[in-house]
């Protein structure tokens, strides 16, 4: 089939529908993205079966009982004066390990309270045991 | 008399990088999106103050607690003891895994705890506790 050859009329893509499509999928992108980041209190796990043996006198145990209040190494302390306490304790002893031990039926905000103490009073020893 | 204006002023916005702009703004947008949003679980976040911001969204996986005892990861309900299963395999294919835990601030601590034990079997050990800012 000998067709005739068709004159070529300059291949160019039409450019001025770019900026229309590039906006519908600005908008699109706009519309899904959500830029506000999620904020939280970091920590890390230790490890499986990487329990440390930790010299007694250098365990602060922190109790917390299902009313929400606090035994630090013997003396209740009320939560908002916590970061002040183990200040003072970390000055002392900085090797101290801060041991969280909570209730299994005290509430996840005290916790949270406890922990933002710890970091408020700089402390980056904290163990959290298992409640039971 | 009529004054004839001998240079004709161009008042037109030069429109030829107009794609160029947009597409600039477009990679942004694309390149922060992150498509999969979970609903999750209706929860009233804890206040705290000490706050880390998370670095990323693509290496954080989130873990629903609500008041009631419900854990939803990925708007699927499980059970305590699944958990390491699910998180495992995320942390095979993710090794810079975050895990963000949105639990209820009326949660109880034997859950939280059983989630904690149940990360550290997953080998997930970078927790995040998810709260909203205290202001006092």
């Amino acid at each position: 089939m000998a067709g005739k050859k068709r004159r070529f009329k300059g291949g160019e893509i039409p450019t001025s529908s770019m900026a229309d499509i590039a906006f519908l999928l600005l908008i699109f992108f706009l519309v899904t993205t959500t830029i506000d980041m999620d904020k939280g209190l970091g920590m890390v796990l230790p490890a499986e079966g990487e329990e440390l043996e930790i010299n007694k006198k250098n365990i602060l145990n922190c109790l917390i009982n299902s009313t929400g209040n606090v035994l630090l190494g013997g003396e209740g302390v009320e939560i908002k004066n916590l970061s002040k306490t183990i200040r003072q304790k970390l000055a002392e002893n900085d090797k101290l390990v801060i041991s969280v031990k909570a209730h299994k039926a005290s509430s996840y905000k005290d916790y949270v309270r406890v922990i933002d103490q710890l970091k408020q009073a700089n402390a980056t020893r904290i163990s959290i045991a298992e409640s039971n | 008399m009529k004054v004839q204006r001998k240079t004709k002023l161009d008042s037109e916005i030069p429109t030829a990088s107009m794609p160029d702009i947009i597409f600039m703004l477009l990679i942004f947008f694309m390149v922060t999106t992150v498509l999969r949003e979970y609903s999750g679980l209706p929860i009233s976040l804890p206040k705290a103050k000490r706050i880390e911001k998370l670095k990323s969204k693509r290496h954080t996986s989130h873990i629903w607690v609500s008041k009631e005892g419900l854990i939803s990861i990925e708007d699927k309900l499980y059970q305590a003891e699944s958990i390491r299963h699910v998180m495992y395999e995320k942390r095979v294919s993710d090794p810079q895994l975050v895990v963000s835990l949105k639990a209820d601030e009326r949660a109880k601590m034997g859950l939280v705890s059983d989630i904690h034990t149940e990360l550290r079997k997953a080998d997930a050990l970078k927790l995040n506790y998810s709260s909203k800012t205290a202001v006092d």
